[in-house]
């Protein structure tokens, strides 16, 4: 089918939010190089936030081929309310544990997504997607094998994961506020939506972390905002500190 | 803040390793786990280095990001390193050989003189 205006539209916002919940949540996992908890996970968790930075490259750039900016630009230049990403990946790192179960939640939804999307008839996202199968696929290792493991470490290590899980949910949810061209999106075969995206994350989350023994609030309100520029008050000082370099000097040759 | 070991834990939490009691317990000081990657299939393991962990499915996950990241790898095994039994220097004697089992040794066959026979005829002959 031709694509009308509104498709295109539509299938940007859809790269916006993926782009930029990478580029903010790997900037904020990044946070924990030299701090982990010991050097292997020191390494893991780092290696993996560079893998996020990395994918919202391949999709700024996608954006670059549509007539955004380019990726410096549109990465470093915009403000806090001119970006699409989920409020979940703007919160502090906090204790390792909320970073942990924010990991897993996100890391769940991002496989998902890319897997929807190896079938969009949108080719050089498809082509993204492949390109970074492998690295999703150990990232989703990597949180389950945690998640798992601090499910039957001790007493108190049950305790605060499930205190973020509780407190993430609604957050998590939050990654599947519907944009204003749903429709358009699924009726050209770019992507399955927003809804669809959310039931399948539902499926797996869920029974996952069922089987290691935690409780999931199912029932809690999604908590939407982020994805229409609505954010809140820490994702500019983090904007502010990861441009910081950039701004002495944006025309400078790297 | 003195530091008690090269464990991040132990320093945390306090623990005195010299005078205290007992052994550190799991949660304490996680255990060590070799690494053997394989660069091919049908090639063997070739041994790494080793990770803490607190357990094989984690050992799995640090190992893959530890050791393999920059070299071509296919598959990787992790083996607890208190699962691997070791023969002991003062006995590396039991290794040596004699001079005069040099006839068991596939390095005594001089099949190196028949190939480099069988070379310079070849050479010889597409000369």
């Amino acid at each position: 089918m031709e694509f009308t205006e509104k498709h295109v539209e539509g299938l940007k916002d859809l790269l916006y939010r993926m782009a930029d919940d990478l580029l903010i949540l790997g900037h904020r996992n990044s946070e924990w190089t030299g701090l982990g908890p010991i050097l292997e996970e020191d390494i893991a968790f780092s290696s993996m936030a560079q893998d996020k930075v990395g994918q919202s490259l391949a999709l700024y750039e996608i954006l670059h081929e549509l007539g955004e900016s380019d990726p410096d630009t549109v990465a470093f230049t915009r403000n806090d309310f001119q970006f699409h990403n989920c409020q979940m990946v703007e919160f502090p790192i906090g204790e390792y544990d909320f970073s942990l179960v924010r990991h897993f939640f996100y890391d769940h939804a991002d496989a998902l997504r890319f897997e929807a999307l190896t079938e969009t008839v949108f080719e050089p996202l498809q082509m993204v997607t492949k390109k970074f199968k492998g690295e999703i696929k150990y990232h989703t290792m990597h949180a389950n094998s945690w998640l798992k493991q601090l499910a039957h470490g001790s007493e108190e290590s049950k305790i605060r994961m499930q205190q973020s899980i509780n407190e993430l949910f609604p957050y998590a949810l939050g990654m599947f506020e519907p944009s204003d061209y749903e429709q358009e999106l699924m009726e050209s075969g770019l992507f399955i939506g927003e809804a669809a995206l959310q039931q399948r994350w539902l499926d797996v989350v869920v029974p996952t972390l069922e089987s290691y023994g935690y409780t999931v609030p199912t029932d809690a309100a999604p908590l939407f905002g982020g994805r229409k520029g609505v954010h809140t008050e820490h994702l500019q000082p983090l904007l502010d500190e990861m441009t910081e370099v950039f701004r002495i000097d944006p025309s400078a040759e790297w | 803040m003195k530091i008690l070991s090269l464990d991040p834990r132990v320093t945390r939490e306090n623990i005195d390793v010299e005078t205290r009691d007992g052994e550190l317990q799991p949660l304490e000081h996680f255990e060590t786990y070799e690494v053997f990657e394989q660069r091919k299939r049908g090639t063997h393991h070739v041994h790494v280095g080793n990770v803490h962990a607190p357990s094989h499915e984690l050992a799995m996950v640090f190992a893959k990001e530890q050791y393999t990241r920059r070299g071509q790898c296919v598959n990787l095994w992790v083996v607890r390193t208190s699962d691997v039994f070791v023969t002991e220097y003062m006995d590396s004697d039991i290794f040596e050989t004699t001079a005069s089992k040099k006839y068991r040794e596939p390095d005594s066959y001089k099949v190196i003189d028949r190939i480099n026979a069988f070379k310079a005829r070849e050479a010889a002959k597409n000369a």
